[in-house]
């Protein structure tokens, strides 16, 4: 175990400045996303300035606050961990569906194959945006509802990657011999081809958080995501956007993080798929 | 390039004996793991004009990268670190890019292994012909293409005229590879350097590649840097040879006086290789077979590939199926394990039938018949240790765990002359080819089957790696009483381990019998064809056959 923990820290050292930037930039929203009571200075809901003095900027606020009277910097700490979390889940039931779905496709091929296929082509025919608003309209909008509506549509993309490349591996001679072995499936997808592909699928986990999230952020921009009072980036852009009207930087804030964040992961995936893909330097 | 004419036949460029390159003290380094590691150590070349250099040795030799350093070339993460390459007045290691731009193509060319991976696939042969003659500016467009159609004739390609405005997967693989050395002498070049340039082809090919290669050296007497693994094929081509490894020489000498009395025992080594021979045991009377072929016919989707294919496997025997790529050996293979269900005809093992498909298969009929690859790197998982590679047969098959499955484990290792405590943990990808397939070999064993279906498990490795693998099979038939189907194209192998022999073409089996018999005439005029084209380690022979081939020809009034 020693030596794992010694290869993870040269493999550091080696990353180039991006990539560090991108994994200190995570690793801080991370922590403010777990520990936020602690770091917002007020509370998520509440409602803190009444007057409408600190709208724009004040010594009490630092980021100001809403149009409301809510404190912006507490909120987009509270959001963080809203944003952030659902979109983590929602990326990993994603992942579970279309990497399963994939490696079925793949290895069992034939028709299994044609029809998975032919489901996900259907679906990415649709337009994902609309599609999303088309159903959850019908269903209704809770955090639930959202998580299965954007993983199923999501998951078509994690579908096809999976299946990509689980195809290279299943035609590997090592594939070949363990199905002669009498292996199940279950086996061949576990043991021979899964370690094979988790490299790209890792760099896709990445770029696909990246789409989810900001997904999630549009649609509660749209009004039917996350709801209110729950402070989530999407909607809190979309609740003070009339504050740019009067020339207060207010609305650019949460926008603000979900660039950094969107930027920061992009350059984390981008220094992990170099590294996989095998290029030097 | 001064006084050279561009189209005269059969015309020298000075008089042999110049000294065109001479490379002094080289030193090449390759990049592994963060550090720069030298691979080659201080090698000295000279080669004069006219004159064809043979560099053998085994993979990691060295050989290639010195085949390249002579245009001044190292390849991505490798550089040339030290000493002088001095190609006719110019030294190559120092030279700018530029000046060694002019050079390539036009004074030095190179012919790669793998001729249809080095031809851009969406150009027509005679567009990639013109270009290096066109972009030095030594000859027109127009004369250019006429220069490749008298090429070539002179290296007998079909149709000479037409054959250019083909696209290169409309050509065979013999042809491509000729291609490819025309366009080398498209600038009628003093260097070729020919890497590899017939081990990928079939000995049946493989002698019509060799044959124009020679032909042309000599008609425009051209210097040759002739790199291979296989001596046999250097003592045809070679005036000289120098063997090489671990990236230092070993010997070097002219070609007669090397092959007659080679000076070190590692030259000695390679000379025998071929010479490994089993003595042929008799077919054990009335007994049944452990695998039978009965009329079997296959086709991939409406492709019919094989028909009417019948032959048995005798137990503890070893069967040698025949014949060159596309003759439908490894069809076979996968019609046996269930892969790829016949249309007609069945698979008797022990003389009970086997249901087609494998997945119809109990898992002990599984586990009595097993397989071993070509490609040892993809026949194991990357992802897994070796630990876990021959032990999950153990725990699958026959329910060892634990304790007994690691003792197993160890002793399978001990087996294939591997040290247990240094491999045991090892990923497959830390593994040389040699070792990867004697994990192979492990792996197939630990199911303790009657019969192992071996597909060309020797052609990917070495000639002395790939001898270790036939001693190592030969004793582990006479310990376990087993039976091998052993698929090949290359009769020296045969000769090692065969005690029968199978010789099939276009999915047909053209003749069978004992090994002895077989090597004797009278043979199937295909057989003959496959048993006289195997190289021989006399430098006269690709001489003699090809004249005793012409003869023939002329006799049948070809």
């Amino acid at each position: 175990m020693a030596t794992a923990t010694h290869n993870a820290w040269k493999l550091f050292k080696t990353a180039p400045p991006t990539a560090w930037f991108g994994l200190i930039v995570v690793s801080i929203y991370v922590i403010v996303a777990l520990l936020a009571p602690f770091f917002a200075p007020y509370g998520e809901t509440e409602i803190v300035d009444v007057a409408g003095l600190g709208v724009g900027d004040s010594e009490k606020f630092l980021l100001g606050t809403d149009h409301i009277g809510r404190d912006v910097l507490s909120r987009i700490i509270y959001g963080a961990r809203n944003t952030v979390g659902i979109a983590f889940v929602t990326t990993l039931v994603t992942f579970l569906i279309g990497a399963v779905a994939g490696l079925l496709a793949a290895v069992l091929g034939g028709w299994v194959d044609q029809i998975l296929s032919r489901i996900v082509d259907t679906l990415m025919a649709i337009p994902p945006l609309i599609f999303a608003l088309l159903i959850l309209t019908i269903v209704g909008t809770s955090v639930l509802n959202m998580i299965i509506v954007i993983a199923i549509l999501d998951s078509t993309r994690v579908f096809r990657l999976a299946r990509a490349v689980g195809m290279n591996v299943v035609v590997m001679d090592y594939v070949e011999v363990a199905k002669l072995r009498g292996e199940g499936l279950w086996w061949i997808i576990r043991y021979e081809v899964l370690p094979n592909i988790s490299a790209p699928l890792a760099a896709e986990f990445g770029l696909r958080f990246c789409f989810v999230f900001l997904f999630i952020a549009s649609l509660s921009f749209l009004g039917l995501g996350l709801q209110p009072p729950t402070a989530d980036w999407g909607s809190m852009v979309r609740e003070m956007s009339t504050l740019i009207t009067f020339g207060l930087p207010t609305p650019l804030f949460p926008a603000a993080a979900v660039a950094l964040l969107t930027v920061s992961v992009n350059f984390v995936v981008d220094w992990f798929l170099h590294k996989t893909s095998g290029l030097k330097t | 390039m001064s006084d050279r004419s561009q189209s005269g036949a059969g015309e020298s460029h000075g008089a042999q004996g110049d000294i065109l390159l001479r490379m002094k003290g080289l030193r090449i380094e390759g990049r592994a793991d963060e550090q720069w590691l030298e691979i080659v150590h201080g090698v000295d070349l000279t080669l004069r004009r006219g004159e064809v250099l043979g560099l053998i040795g085994e993979s990691g030799a060295g050989k290639s990268t010195i085949g390249l350093a002579a245009m001044g070339y190292a390849r991505d993460g490798c550089r040339i670190s030290g000493g002088e390459i001095w190609f006719d007045g110019v030294d190559l290691a120092k030279a700018s890019d530029a000046t060694k731009r002019k050079l390539r193509g036009s004074r030095i060319a190179y012919v790669a292994q793998s001729a249809a991976a080095a031809f851009n696939p969406a150009h027509r042969l005679i567009d990639q012909y013109c270009e290096a003659p066109v972009l030095h500016g030594v000859l027109s467009r127009h004369d250019a293409e006429a220069a490749a159609k008298d090429l070539y004739a002179r290296l007998h390609l079909p149709q000479p005229e037409t054959i250019g405005f083909r696209y290169p997967h409309q050509v065979s693989g013999g042809q491509l590879q000729r291609m490819m050395t025309a366009m080398a002498m498209s600038c009628r070049p003093d260097l070729i350097v020919f890497d590899e340039p017939t081990t990928a082809l079939d000995v049946t090919t493989q002698i019509e590649v060799m044959a124009a290669i020679k032909d042309i050296v000599r008609q425009f007497n051209t210097a040759a840097i002739y790199v291979t693994h296989d001596l046999a094929v250097v003592a045809q081509m070679a005036d000289r040879i120098m063997v090489m490894r671990y990236g230092d020489l070993v010997e070097e000498g002219e070609t007669r006086a090397m092959l007659d009395h080679p000076k070190q025992e590692y030259t000695g080594q390679l000379l025998a290789v071929r010479e490994l021979a089993k003595e042929e045991a008799k077919r054990p009377e009335g007994a049944t077979p452990v695998l039978a072929v009965r009329n079997v016919s296959a086709a991939y989707g409406k492709v019919p590939v094989l028909f009417d294919v019948s032959f048995d496997v005798p137990k503890k025997r070893t069967v040698a199926v025949v014949g060159e790529s596309g003759s439908g050996k490894s069809t076979t293979a996968r019609v046996i394990t269930g892969l790829l269900p016949p249309s007609e005809g069945h698979i008797e093992f022990n003389g009970e039938p086997l249901p087609a498909d494998y997945r119809q298969r109990p898992k002990d009929h599984l586990r009595r018949m097993q397989m071993i690859y070509q490609m040892p790197d993809t026949a194991l998982n990357p992802k897994q240790r070796i630990r876990d590679v021959i032990g999950r047969p153990l725990s699958f098959y026959l329910g060892l765990q634990g304790k007994q499955k690691e003792a197993r484990i160890r002793d399978l290792l001990a087996l294939i002359e591997l040290e247990p405590d240094d491999y045991i943990d090892r990923l497959a990808t830390e593994l040389s080819g040699g070792q990867k397939q004697r994990i192979c070999i492990a792996r197939a064993l630990a199911a303790e089957p009657e019969v192992i279906l071996c597909d060309e498990v020797t052609s990917a490795l070495d000639q002395l790696v790939a001898e270790g693998i036939l001693r190592l099979l030969i004793r582990l038939q006479d310990e376990f009483d087993l039976s091998y189907m052993f698929i090949t194209h290359d009769l020296a192998t045969v000769k090692a381990i065969a005690d029968e022999v199978v010789v099939m073409q276009n999915g047909r089996v053209v003749e069978a019998g004992p090994k002895g018999e077989m090597f004797q005439p009278p043979h199937h005029d295909y057989t003959d064809l496959l048993l006289s084209s195997v190289p021989e380690m006399d430098p006269d022979w690709l001489d003699r056959l090809l004249a005793e081939r012409g003869e023939q020809l002329r006799d049948r009034g070809i």
